[in-house]
């Protein structure tokens, strides 16, 4: 095993010893990584995961009634509305990166590849785990794929999907992996496979993102008019496209924050242009989904419902306040050149994404039935445990930025 | 989802003539149930040629002669001895209110993995004295959303016409409940290793032992009746017409989403009894179609279309490449 490290090991045990330091402890002894680790942030994300964790644990021993509102009405609560649909269409970055780099040629793009793949990759991971609590038995989630085939059912395609779309993005990040193992001949395995990957990658995401919002086409007696359209597939598709756009504007901002020491050089100066330029391409795609939204309303004829008070309001609050107004920011912010209002035009778009998903799956379902609004406020056990999981996705995030080369590039390798 | 195989149930013939497909002789009936899965047999039909039907996958007619309920909200007298019947027949725990206690009106009640079937009250506009009460229970769609939902055919629709759930093929992703127009598929939520869908049964063993359902057994004023749907039909709409005034004219479930095996007549119009009037008359199957349609088309299409895409970036790169060398050589020359 080869290292960087000055000394060079003799036995097994230092070889491992220094192996481990290396790549876990970022180079550090125990004590110095422990110190490393107290920092404001890790004291938060404790106290969240000392309250968060054992509620998991007490959901599978005791039922999952412990850790959520959901009802014979609601069946469905944050998990899988903040989880599943907020959490994909934000995962839809490395799908949206990939194709832009290996299939587009935008080589332009380069030092933020792998980010977006990392962060779509994790994405994926976290929403198979919120849907892991969520599910009633899940130690039968491969049931779609073996036992048996609900070939009708949209969820079936997503399952697949979902599935096959994780192993693909594995794949598509494994190069990062084995670089940060120094593996030069698996490592070429991974890299051969990129072009056919990217295209499953394709495949499969305009098909299950635009698949989630199928599953809502089952219902048009429970779905608010406003947001129930036979379009739904084209709006959760469309919209992912630019929110995996402005989701790379976002994580890439916090890297460059928060994690300035393991970018490098070619990172730091390329990034805002790149930035500028993704807020470019978040713009035009908001103003096509914009379009599609208002082909959705003409085509049910629902112009009336727009003045109608109540859930019109909040529906042009997320058209107007969330999808239009950032757009503008974005334009406005690349005619100026300014990364900042790129960058803030950016977690705007992020919220107003989550917000239309918690909309769709949340507030505006269900809308007809009395006592809606105390029916989907969240108990605090629910929040507690997705923030918990919302914790440990930052914590594993940050441990694979730490340690791969993601924000910077390993000279020992060649890009590809 | 595809023309299922035919049950046990086979009936003659000539009873079936009003189903809307007269030609079908019982044969092919059997030879498809005997080989064939759903999906297969939908394509065996396309190949044995039925010129009318060239779609065959899109339609599924429903079960003819498949059993169905007939409630007639304006002879129920809110007794609930159905309730009662109910949760006997299917073991259920005993309620916290006694079920001949009126209190349970107050609220508007759905039913749940306690209670199979709720009877509500609904105040009458015509008659305040006389309020209208109204069972709800799993209506057995023809073809239910619940099973178009599940990703792992956890339900199906028997020949009987009861819609029938597989708690040993449920992970518990509770989308049926999601799809269900009705609110009625319920789940044990406190159950951590046995959490499961609990929903009317319609006593399908019942039915196959003869019997009819317990709650119409059970109903003193002859409220609920149990029959044949396509007869249910006629009965509600010789009520209907026989007896003008009374009655709203429309039957609820002849229709809405497809058609359900449970009917409902009412002397007011069904949105003040608490049943969702903003429904499509075609099965909620039918929304999903078009899309689920566009997936081989997807599969096919983009690696070929973005296979290119990669190809004509490669052949431009490579273009390149081969300008710039060019370039040099004559620089050399």
């Amino acid at each position: 095993m080869s290292t960087n490290m000055a000394v060079k090991p003799t036995t097994p045990a230092e070889s491992f010893r220094s192996w481990f330091m290396d790549k876990l402890l970022m180079g550090m002894t125990w004590p110095e990584y422990f110190r490393s680790l107290i920092t404001p942030f890790n004291i938060v994300a404790a106290v969240i995961l000392c309250v968060g964790l054992p509620l998991i644990a007490m959901r599978f021993i005791l039922g999952l009634y412990l850790v959520t509102h959901a009802s014979n009405e609601y069946p469905w609560g944050l998990y899988l509305g903040w989880g599943l649909f907020g959490g994909v269409p934000l995962s839809a970055t490395g799908f949206v990166m990939a194709t832009a780099y290996y299939i587009f040629g935008f080589k332009r793009y380069h030092p933020i590849l792998r980010l977006g793949v990392l962060t779509g990759f994790l994405g994926y991971l976290f929403a198979v785990i919120y849907l892991l609590i969520d599910l009633g038995r899940p130690w039968r989630i491969y049931y779609p794929m073996i036992i048996g085939f609900g070939t009708q059912s949209v969820l079936f395609l997503v399952a697949w999907h979902v599935a096959t779309y994780l192993t693909v993005q594995l794949v598509e990040f494994s190069p990062a992996i084995l670089e940060w193992l120094k593996s030069q001949r698996v490592r070429r395995w991974a890299v051969m496979l990129t072009i056919g990957m990217t295209i499953a990658g394709i495949i499969l995401s305009t098909l299950h993102q635009s698949a989630l919002g199928a599953m809502y086409l089952l219902v048009p007696g429970k779905l608010h008019p406003l947001w129930y359209s036979s379009y739904i597939p084209v709006f959760f598709l469309s919209s992912s496209i630019y929110a995996a756009l402005a989701m790379v504007i976002v994580v890439s901002t916090l890297s460059i924050r928060f994690l300035k020491n393991r970018t490098d050089q070619t990172f730091r100066e390329s990034l805002p242009k790149l930035t500028l330029g993704l807020g470019q391409g978040a713009a035009v795609g908001m103003y096509v989904y914009l379009i599609f939204k208002i082909i959705g309303i003409a085509h049910d004829n629902n112009w009336h419902l727009l003045a109608a008070g109540g859930y019109s309001n909040w529906f042009l609050l997320e058209i107007l306040g969330f999808v239009l107004a950032p757009a503008l920011l974005f334009t406005f912010g690349v005619k100026k050149q300014n990364v900042s209002m790129v960058r803030f035009a950016a977690f705007w778009a992020v919220v107003g994404i989550v917000f239309n998903r918690l909309n769709v799956s949340i507030i505006a379902l269900n809308w007809n039935l009395p006592h809606h609004i105390q029916h989907i406020i969240p108990p605090w056990r629910e929040a507690m445990v997705v923030m918990a999981i919302a914790t440990i996705h930052i914590l594993i995030f940050r441990w694979i930025l730490n340690r791969m080369p993601v924000l910077h590039a390993d000279t020992d390798y060649e890009a590809h | 989802m595809g023309k299922e195989p035919k049950g046990p149930m086979e009936e003659p013939v000539d009873q079936r003539g009003k189903e809307k497909e007269p030609q079908k002789d019982t044969g092919r009936g059997i030879n498809r149930r005997v080989f064939l899965g759903a999906m297969a047999a939908a394509g065996g039909a396309v190949v044995l040629g039925r010129p009318e039907k060239s779609h065959a996958s899109a339609e599924f007619e429903g079960y003819p002669n498949s059993f169905g309920l007939l409630t007639d909200l304006t002879a129920c007298v809110g007794c609930r001895s159905c309730e009662k019947a109910c949760n006997e027949e299917n073991k259920l725990p005993a309620p916290a209110q006694p079920f001949d206690d009126g209190s349970v009106f107050k609220e508007e009640r759905a039913p749940t993995e306690k209670a199979y079937t709720v009877v509500n009250r609904y105040e009458n506009p015509k008659d305040k004295d006389k309020p209208i009460y109204r069972k709800i229970q799993c209506n057995h769609c023809k073809e239910p959303a619940c099973l178009t939902s599940c990703p792992i055919h956890a339900y199906s629709k028997t020949p009987e016409g009861a819609v029938k759930y597989d708690p040993d093929l449920c992970f518990g992703c509770r989308y049926c409940m999601t799809a269900c127009p009705f609110y009625i598929p319920a789940f044990n939520y406190w159950s951590a290793l046995e959490p499961r869908i609990m929903k009317c049964t319609m006593c399908l063993s019942r039915i196959k032992a003869g019997k009819m359902t317990a709650c119409a057994e059970a109903c003193p004023v002859g409220a609920i009746t149990f029959g044949k749907r396509e007869e249910l039909i006629k009965i509600a709409q010789e009520k209907i017409d026989n007896n003008p005034g009374k009655y709203v004219n429309h039957i609820y479930g002849q229709y809405e989403v497809g058609g359900t095996n449970w009917l409902y007549v009412s002397g007011v119009p069904f949105d003040q009894v608490g049943l969702p009037t903003n429904l499509p008359s075609k099965p909620l199957i039918e929304e999903t179609k078009g899309f689920l349609s566009a997936v081989p088309v997807v599969l096919t299409a983009w690696p070929a279309l973005f296979g290119t895409i990669y190809a004509a970036l490669r052949h431009r790169e490579d273009m390149a490449k081969e300008e710039k060398e060019e370039k040099k050589e004559e620089v050399k020359k």
